[in-house]
């Protein structure tokens, strides 16, 4: 799925990546925005990874139409 | 007056009252339903106790002693004989039963269930879950609970519970009915830990408070009856309501105490439910509305929060405000784009305080003695209206009190001046779509009784002066007045944030005045040009050329590149371009090729594309690279000049403009005929099935695309010789090539031929049966039969034209009505759902809980305002400044787009679009904002 033209690029972060950037950009995990483990993108990204636990941080990579690229990151929770 | 924060709030919780809280704050229990003794004084523990605060003037609350607007009001109660549910709570009390055993009063999950639930619950509030995230997940845990049909903990057997809207619960097996007091028991029996499961808080809300046994009585504060002029007294529906509620709560007391039938009992019971029911909620679905005498619904609690007219949306998201004013508004071209004119009536109402120091205070002892209304011999002088001493007394300024009153003023008083020239005003016109919908302005008193404001501010309001009336808010303190200035006023809004282009520029007759200025380049002599430049202030004047007579002589280029800034350079394509094959740029025949160097206008016309709003690209380029303030002094100028040079040579249109040589007129017509003799065979040949399908279409669909173009092509064929025969010096031809107002659609239109109506994109098929209209045979296809005017608005249309034209015309209206109501209620949705975001200082868009919603503004942070059509660089700009006049051969200035540009999509430009890229036969001319006023 993620193969997908119009389906935004999904990484997992590890733990120490995931603080790294949260510090980077001075925020707090809970000021993340959401993705919940049922979504489809979650899902596909378990099958690589394994479980993925609710507190994970993932980067997404998606076009954009002003910035070519843009670099998003979601808090994994339940759903 | 100003004081510091005492008190901040931390955070606010909503819970449910406890009736021991409502007794606890209630200042007298209320057993009477009368309200008033014969005497008219309220009666002691009655619907008006005074103890529940005072309505009348001159009396004092018997709770706390204070008088009218110092008594805050206070609650009373009326203790109900027999509970009732609460029907604003009627979803939780039925989730509550069915996730709870019905007789132990445990939450039917296992134990390991619950703790599970627990640990995420407690997870989610960890990771930020919201109020409304942890609200749905304890609504599923009572779901999930629901489902089981035996209790794990006292193995009873589960009965389902039905709700009959809107307050009733059955037992489905026998049918029995839950009494209000056996659901309070049930929820009595559910044990705090359980309640905490649930998503509860049992320290602040128990469920059995959602069925009441005592009812809160609103201060009468809330609910003042109104003296009517006859004597009579008139009492709010809510003390209506609560005086049903008391008669039937005494009956059912005394019945029940006298031990009548149970029967009795009962009914009165579901009575009192159907009272305390309307009380709350006076829609409730599933029963009717509690009625005034008169047949009114009456108004209840609910009715008074909800809806547009409800306590939300009319008193806390709005508000009603001093210190503005509202009239109707004219135009007035020689103001500043910055200028507001207000009428002296107006001046004189509205006031600004100032703070008396020692710096000012002679001057303002001046002011206060000329009072409230100073002679106009030397024109207006601002008086003033009130003076505030520093114990914050209000001293009204009277002519008989000036004098005193200006004597008596001292430091750290404070007076409220009347409005004088170069004040800072906010100025709007509803409705409101965009920011500059409201801007700043600075006031210019005037005479006269309408505000008066620059043609160029009309497009940002959406202004016109058919009657039009706006709205003015004077700035009551120096922050917001700064804060005004620097990011409302008109100049900081001139490049729209919609599309980075400009929104305030030129309009109508400044570009033919630009026009008849430059295009061509004509000459003028010193009487012309001085009459011209007359218009301006502080200018230096060219040197005058010398022609072959040796006369003096200035160019219309010289005279325009007055106003441009000194260094100024720009080229591009004017929109009398005509798209040639091969642009001859400086040597244009049209003059259309523009080209600015080192502030001197060398060749081209200046019309819309030049200083027009949304497309003037010299506009557009003095905002960005000069600032606001020099686009202001601009756009100021060279309207003033263009309308200089309107007003030396003489412009007017009228219905003659549109007249046609008859040999035009005979070769339209004969074209036109030839189209509809050509539409005839199509038809023909449709009938007898020789019509060639094209591909992926009907015969039928066949024949009407191909009517479709041949009528069209007769259209376009008609305006194409009246164009031809109207002329380039035409005035209304000059107006559309300009792109001042009008189209050349809507000259042909007028001098050629009107062309195919259409609804909904189709020729006219309905009406009668088979035809439109019974001046046809049934099953005729051909061009007069099914809409097409081959007549001109000027030589007028047939009757069965006529009222073509009239079907086509309605569709236009109704799709304007429906758009504007559909796209009123989008914004409003899409407002209420973006309204508290805000971008923070370090580029991230979050919302005031804190929450990221966007990681960089825009995803590149940059303001739209400030792009270029949209993007961040505009790279041909720095080509050009790097590489000179090489650049222009570089980047092929003649083949970039002469079409519309990007303030093509803005709303007041819409009647263009839908002509130009809208189908042919498409000839709706939607010019309707006159007729909605």
């Amino acid at each position: 799925m993620l193969k997908h033209d119009l389906v935004p690029e999904h990484h997992l972060l590890s733990e120490e990546e995931a603080k790294t950037v949260l510090s980077q950009m001075g925020m707090t995990c809970d000021q993340l925005p959401k993705i919940r483990n049922s979504d489809a993108g979650i899902r596909v990204l378990e099958s690589i990874h394994g479980p993925i636990t609710e507190g994970r941080v993932v980067k997404i990579v998606r076009k954009s139409e002003t910035a070519q690229e843009f670099v998003a990151y979601r808090l994994v929770t339940k759903g | 007056m100003m004081r510091g924060i005492t008190k901040r709030i931390g955070s606010i919780k909503f819970s449910c009252v406890s009736p021991d809280e409502i007794r606890r704050m209630s200042a007298t229990k209320i057993i009477t339903a009368d309200t008033y003794d014969d005497e008219g004084y309220p009666i002691e523990m009655g619907l008006m106790d005074p103890h529940m605060g005072v309505i009348e003037p001159g009396l004092r609350c018997k709770t706390c002693g204070c008088k009218v607007d110092e008594c805050p009001g206070h609650f009373g109660h009326i203790d109900l004989a027999m509970p009732v549910i609460h029907v604003g709570f009627i979803k939780d009390i039925k989730l509550m039963l069915e996730s709870t055993c019905r007789n132990c009063g445990r939450i039917m999950l296992t134990a390991e269930q619950i703790e599970a639930r627990r640990d995420d619950m407690s997870e989610m509030k960890d990771l930020g879950g919201g109020t409304i995230d942890l609200k749905n997940f304890s609504k599923e845990t009572a779901k999930d609970a629901s489902n089981k049909g035996v209790c794990p903990y006292c193995s009873t057997e589960q009965i389902k519970i039905k709700l009959d809207k809107p307050t009733t619960f059955r037992e489905v097996d026998d049918n029995h009915k839950l009494t209000p007091k056996e659901v309070r028991e049930r929820l009595e029996r559910i044990s705090d830990e359980d309640l905490r499961t649930l998503g509860m808080d049992p320290a602040t809300c128990r469920p059995e408070w959602m069925v009441l046994t005592a009812l809160a009585v609103p201060p009468v504060t809330v609910r003042p009856s109104i003296t009517l002029d006859s004597g009579d007294r008139s009492e709010d529906d809510l003390t209506h309501k609560l005086v049903d509620v008391l008669r039937i709560n005494q009956r059912l007391r005394e019945n029940r105490d006298a031990g009548a039938p149970q029967l009795i009992v009962e009914d009165l019971w579901e009575l009192l439910q159907y009272h305390v029911t309307t009380y709350f909620d006076n829609q409730t679905s599933g029963i009717p509305p509690a009625r005034h005498r008169s047949g009114r619904p009456l108004k209840t609690l609910a009715q008074r929060l909800k809806g547009k007219e409800g306590r939300f949306r009319s008193n806390l998201s709005g508000k009603r405000v001093n210190f503005s004013a509202r009239t109707v508004i004219s135009p007035d071209p020689l103001l500043s784009i910055n200028e507001v004119g207000v009428p002296f009536i107006a001046a004189r109402e509205l006031t600004v305080p100032v703070h008396v120091n020692e710096h000012n205070i002679d001057k303002l002892r001046k002011m206060v003695a000329r009072g409230p209304e100073p002679p106009m011999d030397n024109g207006y002088l601002p008086g003033v209206n009130y003076v505030i001493r520093s114990d914050g007394r209000r001293i009204r300024v009277t002519e008989r009190n000036a004098e005193e009153v200006s004597e008596n003023i001292d430091i750290d008083y404070t007076i409220e001046r009347q409005l004088m020239d170069g004040d800072v005003v906010l100025f709007n016109r509803q409705p409101s779509l965009h920011r500059m919908s409201m801007m700043a302005h600075r006031v210019k008193v005037m005479e006269g009784r309408t505000f008066r404001f620059n043609l160029c501010d009309c497009p940002p309001y959406n202004a016109d002066f058919d009657g039009d009336e706006m709205n003015l808010h004077v700035l009551q303190s120096d922050e917001a007045r700064a804060e005004a200035r620097i990011l409302m006023q008109v100049q900081e809004n001139i490049l729209s944030p919609r599309y980075g282009g400009p929104i305030i520029g030129a309009i109508h007759d400044h570009i033919t005045g630009a026009y008849f200025l430059t295009h061509k380049n004509p000459r003028f002599d010193r009487f012309e040009a001085m009459d011209i430049l007359s218009k301006l202030k502080d200018i230096d004047v060219p040197l005058p050329m010398i022609d072959e007579e040796g006369k003096e002589y200035w160019t219309g280029k010289q005279l325009f590149s007055i106003v441009l800034p000194d260094n100024f350079r720009t080229t591009f394509k004017a929109n009398i371009c005509q798209n040639c094959d091969f642009c001859k740029k400086e040597d244009c025949e049209f003059d259309a090729y523009v080209k600015v160097r080192n502030g001197q206008l060398l060749c081209g016309t200046i019309d819309t594309k030049g200083i027009g709003n949304s497309k003037g690209k010299i506009l557009d380029r003095i905002a960005r690279d000069y600032g606001a303030e020099r686009a202001a002094r601009f756009i100021n100028e060279v309207t003033r000049l263009a309308l200089g040079a309107l007003m030396n040579r003489g412009f007017s249109t009228g219905i003659g403009d549109e007249d046609i040589p008859e040999e035009a007129a005979l070769q339209i017509a004969n074209y036109n005929q030839e189209c509809i003799n050509e539409v005839s065979e199509l038809v023909e040949s449709y009938q007898s099935g020789t019509l060639d399908q094209m591909p992926g279409r009907s015969h039928r669909e066949t024949l009407e695309v191909r009517v479709m173009k041949v009528l069209g092509q007769a259209r376009d064929e008609a305006g194409r010789v009246a164009g031809k025969h109207l002329g380039l010096m035409n005035p209304a031809v000059v107006m559309a090539k300009a792109g001042a107002r009008g189209s050349m659609l809507n000259l042909s239109q007028m001098a050629g031929c009107v062309g195919q109506q259409a609804v909904r994109g189709e020729r006219l098929s309905r009406g009668y049966w088979n035809r439109t209209l019974p001046h046809f045979n049934k099953g005729d296809l051909g061009a007069h039969a099914r809409g097409f005017c081959s007549n001109s608005y000027k030589s007028g249309l047939s009757p069965t034209e006529f009222f073509f034209h009239a079907m086509g015309g309605r569709e236009g209206l109704v799709d304007t009505a429906v758009r504007t109501s559909r796209s009123g209620y989008m914004q409003r949705r899409l407002v209420s759902a973006l309204e508290d975001l805000k971008l923070t200082s370090d580029g991230t868009v979050r919302n005031t809980v804190g929450t990221v919603i966007q990681f960089k503004y825009g995803e590149d942070g940059v303001d739209p305002s400030r792009t270029v059509r949209g993007k961040a660089i505009d790279l041909d700009d720095l080509f050009a400044e790097v590489l000179g006049d090489d650049a222009d051969t570089l980047l092929h200035i003649e083949d970039m787009d002469t079409g519309e540009d990007y303030g093509s999509r803005e709303k007041d430009e819409m009647e263009y679009t839908e002509e130009e890229d809208g189908e042919e036969y498409d000839d709706i001319d939607t010019d309707f904002e006159g007729g909605s006023e």
